[in-house]
């Protein structure tokens, strides 16, 4: 009886504070399909290779328009990352051109990039991004992967909570850029935008940015790229690279919290054995 | 906190300054002599839990100021670069996050615990309310803390709640204006929310030692509801209770550590990593989760006003709870027809929660109006008049003979083995 009372006041605590998740809904949109992420789960870690890849997928395509303004070129080669050398990203900082200044003479001057810089944005201001994308502007990515995120619904989000789901913006992200067909389902497109089934709304500003073959990723061994060139790779490769920029230290988080769940566990079982220990002196029956 | 100590300290110097400032006798009576009801039962707990938690939002909290920029420029980024650049800085953040969430699951334990063994009743009405107040106090600091990091819920979020202070006939526009800083919420408002969020964890610490003081004028209130007579129905505080409130509140650090370490942003909204934009309303505007309740029953009623006056007086009428239940047994163990009655107001906050998060549109509207009467109903009708017409069932005569059936109240074996570790040490 006594357990009964405590799981069910679990189960009443766990779906008072689940409501905050059901808060969207109503959209027309499929779920986006959940894929497979090595950074999923309590003993996730980046697969450097992907974010690698990811990043290069970024430089190459999505950089054009979308700023990360919170990521500097050092944060590529710190632990937990894609893992450049200081080397290979002190190169690619000096390969772009950083406007620094006012020098003595009281002159903005153009510099090479340096390990410190952020990583630069490719339109000066808001409204230059927005003239040049037919009046939407390109998010930032640096925290996108964190702030998209859909509704699971009654009951899956409570089981989330247990199974550690918290993938939803990337699985979103996925989908978004493979989400885009010719066919429009009946939805009225205007010139300038784009049909994407995982849109809300399905009418997007931004083009289809990836196609099969687009972006060259390294060999292996065998003269072979290292993961198929195609759109669906290259989107889950992006995305887990996003997922890095918004979370830099989700594996730090991930192993920390192993550690200390595990010493609470330890303390929890020592301080029940000593609490019943000291109890036994004084309980008459239980 | 009760009565006379005659704690002596051991030391030369402790006894010096014993004579000086009582403090060590004030702490020996109040936490380690202390005779607690020996049949609580875990949901106990939950005020050592309470403490710890406040403890820990001040102190990440505090450190996080270090570093928080409360401007409307750079707060967004300031946190992010707080989770991105300082040392352990997204674990700061993220449990101060997680930790205001923590905070209410404790409390609404806490209240709903007082709620069923009828911790509200005689003698025990200005601890009551001193909790009723901390509880604002809370949901206060609760509410600016959430607009500081200035995303988008944050900031609709923030201009939701205010504008609801508009309602007021008279005073409204005022109001909302001093809330403001100016004519919409902005600089000035984060400016005044960051100084007030700072201040207001400090204002509840010291009404929640007017609390522990009133607690240990009658003491704890217990599972069977009956006041503690002898010494056989107690046990000193410490070892019995320091170690048992350890134990559970190690098991409820696992369950916040679950949430920091593994799934921080379950209890969050996403649009909140979208920084605060004036111009984009989202598509939901939803508060944190442990305010769903109190905002369905805003949007329950049709007329602004009455709505805002619903949601504060569904907070303010437990003020007036400890003289609306009229029931002379205290305790829900003892009253059957109370009990049902209980767990459907239990079950009712949780659906109140749940449409909370729903638009406000067709079927929502009208379960939210059934959930919002039968939440005051509760109060209004069914306890004054439960405590009338219900049977009651037999109470113990005794904590001692609840605990340790009537044969075993009589023997004094086991309060002496209680008393004597402490006496030793
Ligand atoms: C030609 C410019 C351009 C390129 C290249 C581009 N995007 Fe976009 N992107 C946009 C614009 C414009 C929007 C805003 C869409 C809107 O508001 O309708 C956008 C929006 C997005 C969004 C947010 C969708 C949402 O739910 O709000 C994501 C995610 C995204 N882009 C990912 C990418 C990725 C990944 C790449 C690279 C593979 C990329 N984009 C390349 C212009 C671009
Ligand atoms: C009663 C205790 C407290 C509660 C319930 C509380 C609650 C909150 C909440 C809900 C947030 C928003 C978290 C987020 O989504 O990012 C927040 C942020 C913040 N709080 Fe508190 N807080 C408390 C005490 C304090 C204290 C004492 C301080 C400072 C001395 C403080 C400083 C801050 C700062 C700087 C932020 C912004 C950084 C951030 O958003 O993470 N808090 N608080």
């Amino acid at each position: 009886m006594k357990r009964f009372k405590v799981i069910a006041a679990a189960i009443l605590v766990s779906g008072f504070m689940g409501g905050a998740v059901l808060a969207d809904g109503g959209h027309d949109t499929p779920l986006p399909p959940k894929n497979d992420w090595t950074f999923a789960g309590p003993f996730g870690t980046f697969d450097k290779t992907q974010l690698q890849r990811g990043f290069k997928v970024y430089r190459e395509v999505c950089s054009s328009c979308h700023s990360m303004g919170l990521v500097s070129f050092r944060n590529l080669a710190q632990p937990g990352g894609p893992g450049f050398t200081e080397g290979q990203v002190k190169a690619l900082a000096a390969s772009y051109k950083v406007k620094d200044g006012p020098n003595d003479a009281g002159e903005m001057f153009e510099r090479d990039g340096r390990a410190a810089d952020r990583w630069p944005s490719p339109f000066p201001n808001k409204q230059a991004a927005a003239a040049a994308n037919g009046g939407a502007i390109p998010p930032d990515f640096s925290v996108i992967a964190k702030a998209r995120s859909y509704s699971r619904g009654f009951p899956l989000f409570l089981v989330d909570m247990f199974t550690q789901y918290q993938e939803h913006g990337v699985d979103y992200i996925t989908a978004l850029l493979q989400g885009y067909s010719d066919d429009t389902h009946g939805v009225e497109v205007p010139a300038g935008k784009y049909y994407n089934t995982f849109y809300p709304g399905n009418v997007i500003a931004m083009p289809k940015p990836l196609n099969d073959g687009q972006v060259e990723y390294p060999k292996g061994a065998d003269g072979r790229p290292q993961a198929p060139e195609t759109v669906a790779q290259y989107s889950k490769d992006v995305s887990a690279f996003l997922m890095w920029a918004a979370e830099p230290k989700l594996e730090q988080r991930k192993e920390t919290g192993f550690r200390v769940i595990l010493f609470l566990i330890v303390l929890a079982g020592l301080f029940y054995f000593t609490k019943k220990k000291i109890w036994s002196r004084v309980e008459g029956h239980h | 906190m009760s009565g006379h100590s005659n704690y002596v300290p051991k030391s030369a110097f402790g006894r010096w300054f014993e004579r000086r400032l009582p403090i060590m006798g004030l702490i020996h009576s109040s936490f380690v002599v202390f005779p607690n009801p020996r049949n609580l039962n875990y949901y106990w707990t939950f005020g050592g839990i309470l403490a710890f938690m406040l403890v820990s939002q001040i102190l990440t909290g505090v450190v996080l100021a270090m570093h928080y920029a409360a401007n409307v420029d750079l707060a967004f980024n300031s946190v992010e670069q707080i989770m991105r650049d300082v040392n352990y800085g997204w674990m700061l953040r993220y449990l101060h996050a997680n930790g205001a969430s923590m905070f209410f699951v404790a409390v609404y334990v806490h209240i709903g615990r007082g709620l069923y063994y009828g911790s509200y009743k005689e003698p025990r009405e200005v601890l009551w309310i001193l909790g009723v107040i901390i509880f604002l106090l809370m949901m206060a600091t609760a509410f600016m803390g959430y607009v500081l990091p200035w995303g988008q819920m944050s900031f609709w979020g923030a201009t939701v709640i205010t504008n609801l202070f508009s309602a007021l006939p008279g005073v409204g526009e005022t109001i909302v204006t001093y809330l403001w800083g100016g004519y919409s919420v902005g600089n000035s408002t984060l400016n005044r929310f960051f100084s007030l969020h700072y201040l207001l964890p400090f204002m509840i610490f010291g009404v929640v030692a007017l609390h522990v003081w009133a607690l240990h004028v009658p003491g704890s209130n217990n599972p069977a509801g009956i006041e503690k007579k002898t010494d056989k129905d107690t046990l000193p505080f410490h070892p019995y209770f320091t170690i048992k409130d350890a134990f559970a509140l190690v098991c409820f650090v696992i369950f916040f550590s679950w949430f920091t370490f593994y799934i921080p942003n379950y209890l969050g909204h996403a649009d909140n990593y979208i920084e605060a934009n004036p111009a984009v309303t989202p598509a939901h505007i939803v508060p944190e989760w442990y305010f769903l309740p109190f905002y369905a029953i805003l949007r329950a009623v049709p007329d602004k006003l009455l709505g805002v006056l619903a949601m504060f007086g569904s907070i303010a009428i437990l003020v007036f709870l400890p003289w609306l239940d009229t029931s002379k047994v205290r305790s829900g163990a003892y009253r059957p027809a109370f009990r049902v009655f209980f767990w459907m107001f239990i079950a009712n906050a949780i659906v109140l929660g749940w449409l909370g998060a729903k638009p406000p549109e067709g079927l929502y509207v009208i379960a939210s109006r059934l959930c919002t009467a039968y939440y005051f109903a509760y109060f209004i009708v069914i306890l004054p008049l439960l405590g009338k017409i219900e049977r009651t069932l037999p109470v113990p005569a005794s904590i001692a003979e609840a605990v340790l059936g009537p044969s075993g109240s009589g023997s004094a074996m086991a309060a002496g083995a209680a008393s004597s570790p402490n006496s030793q040490g």
